[in-house]
């Protein structure tokens, strides 16, 4: 049973990570009504810059600070010169272009700062967390800051002006720019805060699964398996889908014989998979009601 | 998290292709079919390779087109039914001794069968969801291939060689000019049965349920039969040419069918132009020669290069080839009224 409440305490801290980034992927579906592929890549960049600034002496929350600006910017312009063009095409059309932007931020990041792997640094430090052994204090304060967020996101959304325009323009388009919300900003703003969003994660992530071009592939993966099962029209649906995810992956790798660390994929996809089966939307997502 | 009442009328992912759009003409088809016919005679052996490989990947962009265009349903996993086609085929090949022209059928059969029963669990899934799901297939098909206790028919990590067969009737002409020919007549003959299938009965109920599902239902359309008939048709199609793949790389190993190669079909698909079936072979084609080209500007910044072509592709024709194809005509058209 000890084995069982350990593996549960891992999953968790695994999962927040996946809370993390499902979580921003939820809030670009919010925004635009698509998934974006190169979210990982664009929070990897992020998690990079700051890495450079703290290699040229600044302190971390200085970096931290600046990269998440350097997101936002980055997030809002990318919206505005690439993808607003796009936003008559086809939705597949769409999909192509982020698969684009994955590659050439990917590649980019790559000739940067080249492919070897990097320390990150953690402001949490990494003693074990209240003497348990399987949590350390920085695994701790990444579920802590993903909560902050996820309350921080509920009362944006839920209790100011902007976070209601938001809201209506993802809504309802029409009727909310007949009542004076500027939809094309709204939209770009989402980017900016998926963007953002999605660094926070990439810098918490960053000092478990080391710094490079292609940490967030796999993660960003859990996070959209997260964000699916828990329903995208819900940031609480995700952060509960990431967490979920997290532990069915570890309770998997142990209980289930013959499952190396190559199958936890899969068997977690399975799994969401037969959620979906079972509930279509998502744990937490309504179902969307179709005017015939 | 809105308290509104959640009314979609959102427009349809996929747009509506009229079943005319989906072909050539006749006269463009045989030019077509000539070029594809001389191309061979004209060109180094490692071309002909080349172009073989266009026609194996055009059938499966042509097969995901099938499922996409057609009947509207979204897939990843289509390197799955790839994968599977692939190691039927070598498997018979090299463990049974079995005909290399005869493993195609068995495939494609097989991969039919595996696909109309995973529409089944489809059906409750659409969009992005949809997308997950087989995605999930794609993701664990290579490591199901790795499976220890599967490993004396599949040969493991390692994979399975295949012998490269012959030119039968002894045929004065190269191996790989041969499997260049053997792929074309099955690939006109797959691409000839998917434009009947599509122009028939069952096209037409694809198409009602691409457009709108429930209208499709209220006009008597049996929409499940024909969602896992979709799925089906397009993995036995996927399945024939993951066994052709098979046959002319000569080799099989699992980590060839990452879910990668589901996204590459999928970029084919998208620049061919969703639903056109005559665009997958020019899908197929950037598919294959535009890592390259981009690989030849940069060694370093390849991908970049790739991501940006790709982008330059879908600003100047977000639909694909198909609008270049219609641009075309049209401008014959004004050309010939002079």
């Amino acid at each position: 049973m000890d084995l069982f409440f350990n593996q549960i305490l891992a999953g968790i801290s695994t999962g927040a990570i996946y809370a993390c980034m499902a979580l921003a992927v939820v809030m670009i579906y919010q925004a635009i009504d698509h998934l974006n592929f190169a979210q990982g890549e664009m929070a990897t960049f992020s998690t990079f810059v700051s890495w450079q600034l703290m290699q040229w002496g600044m302190s971390y929350w200085a970096a931290f600070v600046i990269s998440l600006v350097f997101a936002f910017v980055g997030g809002l312009a990318l919206e505005r010169v690439l993808f607003r063009p796009l936003a008559k095409a086809p939705i597949l059309t769409n999909v192509a272009g982020f698969i684009a932007l994955f590659a050439i931020i990917n590649s980019s990041t790559g000739l940067i700062w080249d492919f070897t792997i990097k320390q990150y640094p953690t402001p949490f430090g990494s003693a074990p967390f209240l003497g348990s052994q399987l949590i350390s204090t920085h695994q701790a304060g990444m579920i802590g800051v993903t909560l902050a967020l996820l309350l921080a996101l509920y009362f944006f959304f839920q209790y100011t002006r902007i976070g209601l325009a938001m809201r209506a323009s993802a809504a309802l388009p029409e009727s909310a720019r007949l009542v004076g919300i500027n939809t094309g900003w709204m939209v770009s703003l989402g980017w900016g805060m998926a963007s953002a969003i999605g660094a926070v994660g990439g810098m918490l992530i960053a000092p478990v699964v080391f710094l490079e071009p292609n940490m967030m592939v796999g993660v960003l993966l859990y996070g959209f398996a997260a964000a699916v099962l828990g329903g995208l029209s819900s940031p609480l649906g995700a952060v509960v889908g990431g967490f979920l995810v997290g532990i069915m992956e570890n309770l998997a790798g142990t209980y289930i014989p013959g499952i190396g660390n190559e199958l936890k994929l899969p068997i977690a996809l399975f799994v969401i998979v037969a959620v979906l089966v079972v509930k279509p939307a998502g744990l937490f997502g309504r179902p969307i009601v179709k005017r015939v | 998290m809105s308290a509104v009442e959640e009314v979609a009328t959102e427009a349809p992912a996929i747009e509506a292709v009229p079943k005319r759009a989906m072909t050539l003409g006749t006269g463009t088809s045989l030019v077509m079919l000539g070029l594809f016919i001389v191309a061979p005679l004209v060109v180094k052996n490692f071309v002909t390779f080349q172009l073989t490989m266009l026609l194996i990947y055009g059938l499966a962009v042509l097969a995901l087109n099938i499922l996409t265009g057609g009947s509207g349903q979204f897939s990843l996993g289509q390197s799955a039914f790839y994968a599977v086609g692939a190691y039927v085929s070598a498997i018979l090949m090299e463990t049974y001794g079995v005909n290399y022209a005869l493993t195609l059928p068995i495939s494609g059969i097989l991969c039919f069968v595996i696909g109309f029963l995973f529409g089944f669990p489809a059906l409750r899934l659409s969009g992005i969801y949809l997308a997950l799901a087989t995605f999930a297939l794609a993701a664990a098909m290579p490591q199901l291939l790795k499976l220890g206790f599967l490993e004396p028919w599949t040969g493991g990590v390692q994979g399975l060689v295949i012998d490269k067969p012959d030119a039968p009737f002894g045929l004065p002409i190269s191996q790989d000019m041969w499997l260049y020919y053997f792929t074309l007549v099955i690939a006109i003959a797959i691409y000839v049965a998917s434009v009947n299938l599509l122009r028939s009965r069952s096209g037409r109920a694809f198409m009602a349920i691409r457009d709108n599902e429930i209208a499709a239902s209220a006009m008597g359309v049996n929409v499940a039969l024909y969602k896992t008939l979709a799925f089906g048709v397009s993995a036995g199609i996927t399945g024939i040419a993951g066994s052709l793949g098979a046959i002319v790389v000569q080799f099989v190993a699992p980590d060839s069918f990452s879910y990668n190669f589901a996204i590459q079909l999928f970029l084919g698909m998208v620049v061919g132009g969703v639903g056109w079936l005559p665009g997958s072979i020019v899908g197929a084609a950037f598919i294959i020669f535009v890592p390259n080209i981009s690989e030849s500007i940069s060694k370093g910044l390849s991908g970049a290069v790739f991501g940006v072509l790709l982008f330059v592709v879908i600003y100047l024709v977000p639909h694909g080839a198909r609008q270049v194809a219609i641009v075309c005509q049209q401008a014959l058209a004004k050309w010939r009224k002079r």
